[in-house]
């Protein structure tokens, strides 16, 4: 895995303040992998898919090479036990960001149905040619003004910090959204609960979720 | 009758209500569990929808005589009025569009721009319930069946659905004929 090597991320605040200072829009673009798991952690659902926002073509990139897509599941499913410890902490059913996993500068973030199922999305920024290079560290606060085009940059700030508010806020709505036709789709009288979704009603509304918001 | 009286019966008519999606669950549950018993045999899974609805619509013309206080249609086209905004209006709440009548006025179609039934559902994915199952065919049954018990012999089955994909979903029905007065046999 080559992709993972380039930089040991120390912590992920200081490596996120470079990323979010970086002048080119077309680096900001962030992979995604969406995982529905049921409560006995039965995946359900699985969608890969890039940033749209900010002229972003919406294709995933992952780190790994396309033979090793694997690995995704894998940083997914290895987040499930803090998930667990993370599901009591407070009463809503998002729970943000839960776990980073460093070598592959994966993020997860959360989000808890009533009835038990987990919703996972793996967030990956792109592989950056020299990571630290422009580094001022300013946070998320730096983000509208240093880029060059500001409305693409503001718009694209989703993909630059996978911690900051403004994502928060944004993957908050697309779980949402999805947890909406979620529920659309297991009212449908022909799924079974715990069977794997493969409506491609469902699949549509989950890529325009992405779309939409991320 | 006029068609505009025709709607304000419809609208004025008050009945219990009941959650639409206890209606929408429980009839997919039977769709489904039908489809299970005939073991994903499409045809037979209609045939018995329309045999309920049938069944249905035997008793509830009945209740809907009853409740809209409307009185006998003096022609097939003041029928189907009553029946999309009055019947459909009451134990529905929707009003199919009445449409497509053919020139001897013994057919039409009722299009259905919303259609409780079939909320959330999306038909099985097995390549052809989406060619034969008509999930809603319990409403061709209730028509059949509540007319009949007026004097009205129809035929009706449904030529498009959304759930398959189609713009419409609508209904064709046809008039047989009417029954005329059976005499009881006399007696030797």
């Amino acid at each position: 895995m080559a992709a993972a090597s380039k930089a040991a991320i120390p912590s992920s605040s200081a490596v996120l303040g470079s990323i979010s200072t970086l002048n080119n829009p077309s680096l900001l673009k962030m992979s995604y992998y969406f995982t529905i798991l049921s409560p006995t952690d039965t995946p359900l659902f699985n969608i890969a898919f890039g940033t749209s926002k900010g002229g972003g073509d919406g294709i995933a990139r992952f780190r790994f090479p396309e033979t090793a897509q694997y690995m995704n599941q894998f940083i997914i499913h290895s987040s499930l036990d803090i998930l667990e410890e993370a599901q009591w902490t407070n009463g809503g059913m998002y729970l943000k960001h839960i776990d980073t996993y460093p070598p592959a500068a994966a993020y997860i973030t959360a989000f808890l149905t009533p009835s038990g199922a987990r919703f996972l999305l793996l967030h990956q920024p792109p592989n950056l040619p020299s990571s630290t290079s422009s580094s001022s560290g300013l946070g998320s606060s730096s983000l509208l003004g240093t880029a060059g085009s500001t409305t693409r940059a503001s718009s694209s700030s989703i993909a630059a910090n996978p911690t900051s508010p403004q994502t928060e806020e944004a993957v908050r709505q697309f779980m949402n959204e999805v947890y909406e036709n979620y529920v659309k789709t297991a009212m449908s009288p022909f799924y079974k609960q715990g069977m794997e979704i493969k409506s491609p009603v469902f699949r549509t509304r989950v890529t325009a979720a992405g779309k939409k918001w991320l | 009758m006029s068609s505009t009286k025709t709607s304000r019966i419809g609208e004025e008519t008050r009945v219990d209500k009941v959650n639409a999606e206890l209606v929408t669950l429980t009839y997919g549950t039977i769709v489904a569990q039908l489809c299970q018993d005939y073991d994903s045999n499409y045809q037979d899974v209609n045939k018995q929808l329309d045999k309920m609805g049938y069944n249905i619509g035997m008793r509830l013309i009945e209740d809907f005589l009853a409740k809209s206080g409307v009185g006998r249609c003096a022609n097939f086209r003041e029928t189907a009025d009553m029946i999309a905004k009055v019947g459909f209006k009451i134990f529905l709440n929707v009003t199919p569009t009445v449409t497509n009548w053919t020139s001897d006025n013994t057919q039409f179609s009722l299009i259905f721009e919303d259609n409780p039934l079939a909320d959330f559902v999306e038909l099985p994915d097995d390549g052809r319930a989406q060619d034969e199952l008509w999930f809603s065919n319990i409403l061709c049954g209730v028509l059949r069946g509540s007319l009949e018990m007026v004097q009205m012999q129809i035929e009706a089955h449904f030529v498009s659905d959304v759930l398959r994909g189609d713009d419409t979903t609508e209904m064709r029905v046809s008039l047989v004929r009417y029954i005329e007065d059976e005499m009881p046999p006399e007696e030797e």
